[in-house]
């Protein structure tokens, strides 16, 4: 009997052990000699090449120790949620700019970059506008895209639309000979939501000029009428009824059936979608090669009689930041990461755009230089408005999007409903 | 290892009290490690929901900005969390008029002898034990609009899907949300009923057949009857999964499209890691709470209320 007791006992105990001792993992070892570093290439050729980089920046610098964590994106941004609600978070991380950005600056989590990176900030130039606070630079953008038609070179072709849309005029003609030749014109993934939010951001991106839109991040005000007008050229695309059938519940990127499925698999004609679309692409396909040599990009149309900028762009990017309480080397590090040759390195891998200009000429897919191309010309890119304004806000504006595209909002709920979720913030 | 020092303990000569003290740490021993798990994975959410609802708060920083019961008036004001509340009451409604009379009938005619008996419980228990996710999953691909194999069979007999899928229309994916839901959780009405029918004294069969009553008569006037306590504990069990219904929404819609089939846990989820509204996230979580516990309550009380009872 007693035996028993006590085998029972010691049972109990190791299973409180195991409920209640949550094994603090100490990611930032207090001392300044090791960096922790979290990222998302958690698939080769990025994983190794990362690895060799800090492997250099150990040597470089002897007595660093540099731990790098490689995650998929979706378990780091989950364990990034948690360091910031804990306040142990990586030296180096990657954020996302904007809102989110904000956040984190006002309840002190991020260092500010601007002195000890200024060679690289002035090397970045309007590109870093997204990972700026009250004009002060808080991460480096080392990846930077923008959104625009990814489409299928030959069903464009068979459907005889011959150069790309420039207007929306030439967009709805295209939607039509695509239509006529049997093609579903676009895929959209609007059960996630931002898909269809794009769309809004790029027709506000044409209506609005860049003051007003600058005053609507910094101040989160929507009263200009631009804001309806974009939602009235979305409901003119959405009455164009050119989207695959039951997009709604389309999810973005995951499966055959997806959005960025349907495009890889020649059942639609184009996407609108951002830099990552061809990588997307590749993950669905079998054979690796996504579209392959049929993927064509052209930017988002002009909007007759919009305030915007036709040349302006949509994009977004990550960018590296490094935590408050992190030691000086990590801001080496970061520094490190953004040089020349790691840019370099990081295009030829085809791990993103990069965003130092000396480094642009190592893109070597033709549709992705062509992306860059637009991009290095644009007046100013606009961050995702989502990113820009946080989530709540961005939340509450994509799901109202959605609506719209459901036929369940009008142009005005859209607005009204961004502005009553910007209201709460204030 | 109290154990030992006990014996040594009841030398000492005072064995009544001992008696009882030792009773207490068994009782404290075996509990505790019971309690602590529920304290640190059910009270202590529930107590941290609860003070996060009375703050507004985005995660980051020190939760000081009291806001008293703000989160609760906008969370009940919010036509999106009033809807995910209707649709809700749909799924529990729905889950018990449709899910009774099937899973009734199913079990007494599984209840009687006959060839592939045990196949035909096999099959019908099956989804259940599927997990909800993997159910989603598959469902979600055989619901695809165009390419899915159930448009394909539509399609193939001449009848026409939803333009837009059926997950894709607003008018119509919370019904086919609730026909999943069926498929997913008959088998175990059926279990349940099928053990309840067990229960069911072979006399009274053998009563009623010398009172020359036929097969449909027995079934309508004894194993129904009889059957009555497992139906309300069903009843009361399918409740409360259709409250807090979660997994196969996420998969199948995310609570789309246009929020259609939003309920309360994906509206919280919405809110709280989605957009880092945790105020209004931890209001809903407490209505959700607050409802369900009503509801659990005034069921006990009402309807299982002679169960208890005859059992007592």
């Amino acid at each position: 009997m007693p035996r028993k007791t006590q085998a029972l006992a010691a049972l109990c105990a190791g299973l409180m052990i195991a409920a209640t001792g949550c094994g603090g993992s100490g990611d930032s070892g207090g001392d300044d000699k090791t960096i922790t570093w979290w990222h998302n290439s958690n698939n080769d050729p990025g994983k190794g090449f990362y690895e060799q980089v800090a492997k250099d920046f150990e040597d470089a610098n002897p007595g660093v120790d540099v731990k790098v964590q490689a995650m998929a994106h979706e378990d780091m941004l989950t364990k990034l949620d948690a360091a910031f609600q804990s306040g142990d978070v990586p030296d180096v991380y990657m954020e996302r700019g904007g809102g989110e950005l904000a956040d984190h600056v006002e309840a002190g989590l991020t260092r500010d970059l601007s002195e000890d990176s200024k060679d690289i900030i002035e090397q970045i130039g309007g590109s870093a506008a997204g990972w700026q606070v009250d004009g002060k630079t808080y991460a480096l953008p080392f990846s930077m895209g923008v959104v625009g038609f990814w489409y299928n070179t030959e069903l464009f072709e068979k459907a005889g639309v011959t150069a790309p849309p420039a207007t929306m005029a030439d967009l709805y003609a295209a939607f039509d000979k695509l239509d006529k030749a049997g093609i579903t014109p676009v895929s959209l993934g609007a059960g996630d939501g931002w898909p269809a939010a794009h769309y809004w951001y790029y027709t506000a991106l044409r209506a609005c000029s860049q003051d007003v839109l600058e005053t609507a991040v910094a101040d989160l005000d929507f009263s200009d009428p631009c804001f309806v007008e974009a939602g009235e050229t979305v409901e003119e695309i959405v009455a164009e009824k050119p989207f695959n059938k039951g997009f709604l519940s389309t999810p973005s990127q995951t499966g055959p059936t997806s959005a960025s499925g349907l495009l890889a698999t020649g059942k639609v004609a184009m996407e609108l979608a951002g830099h990552w679309e061809p990588g997307v692409m590749q993950g669905i396909t079998e054979d690796k090669q996504g579209l392959g040599d049929k993927t064509g990009w052209f930017p988002f149309p002009a909007v007759d009689g919009g305030e915007g900028d036709p040349a302006a762009q949509l994009g977004g990017g990550d960018a590296w930041a490094v935590s408050e309480g992190a030691p000086d080397k990590a801001v080496d590090l970061v520094n490190h990461l953004l040089s020349d040759e790691v840019q370099k390195g990081f295009a030829e891998n085809d791990m993103g755009l990069p965003t130092i200009p000396a480094a642009g000429s190592a893109v070597k897919d033709p549709a992705l230089a062509e992306l860059l191309k637009v991009r290095d010309e644009a007046p100013f890119v606009q961050l995702y408005f989502d990113t820009a304004f946080g989530e709540s806000v961005g939340g509450a504006m994509n799901d109202e999007i959605a609506l719209q595209f459901a036929g369940k909002a009008t142009p005005e709920d859209v607005v009204k409903a961004t502005q009553e979720a910007a209201d709460k913030e204030k | 290892m109290s154990s030992e020092a006990a014996t040594g303990a009841v030398a000492s000569g005072r064995p009544h009290r001992h008696d009882a003290w030792r009773k207490w740490a068994e009782i404290a021993f075996f509990v505790t490690p019971a309690l602590a798990l529920m304290a640190l994975f059910v009270a202590w959410p529930i107590f941290t929901a609860a003070r996060f609802s009375l703050y507004d708060w985005n995660g980051l920083g020190p939760l000081d900005d009291f806001i008293g019961f703000a989160n609760y008036a906008e969370v009940l004001a919010d036509d999106v969390f009033r809807a995910a509340v209707a649709h809700n009451m749909i799924i529990v409604v729905g889950s018990i008029i449709v899910q009774l009379p099937l899973g009734v009938a199913i079990a007494l005619l599984l209840n009687r002898k006959m060839a592939g008996q045990g196949v035909l419980r096999t099959l019908i228990f099956v989804p259940y034990v599927l997990a909800e996710v993997i159910a989603g999953v598959i469902w979600f691909q055989l619901l695809q609009p165009e390419y899915g194999l159930v448009d394909a069979l539509m399609n193939g007999i001449g009848l026409s899907p939803p333009e837009e899928g059926w997950l894709g229309t607003p008018e119509v994916a919370l019904w086919v949300v609730l026909a999943v839901l069926t498929w997913k959780y008959l088998g175990l009405a059926v279990l349940l009923f099928l053990a309840g029918l067990q229960g069911v004294s072979e006399e009274l069969y053998e009563a009623a057949q010398l009172d020359g009553a036929g097969w449909w008569q027995t079934q309508w006037r004894i194993s129904i009857p009889l059957l009555g306590p497992t139906i309300r504990t069903w009843c009361f069990l399918s409740m409360i999964g259709s409250i807090q219904c979660f997994d196969m929404i996420w998969v199948l819609t995310g609570g789309g499209p246009a929020n259609a089939t939003t309920t309360m846990a994906t509206y919280l989820i919405d809110e709280g890691t989605n957009r880092h509204n945790y105020g209004i996230a931890g209001a809903a979580s407490v209505v959700l709470f607050a409802i369900a516990f009503v509801m659990a309550l005034v069921y006990q009380l009402v309807v299982l209320r002679r169960d208890t009872k005859e059992a007592a």
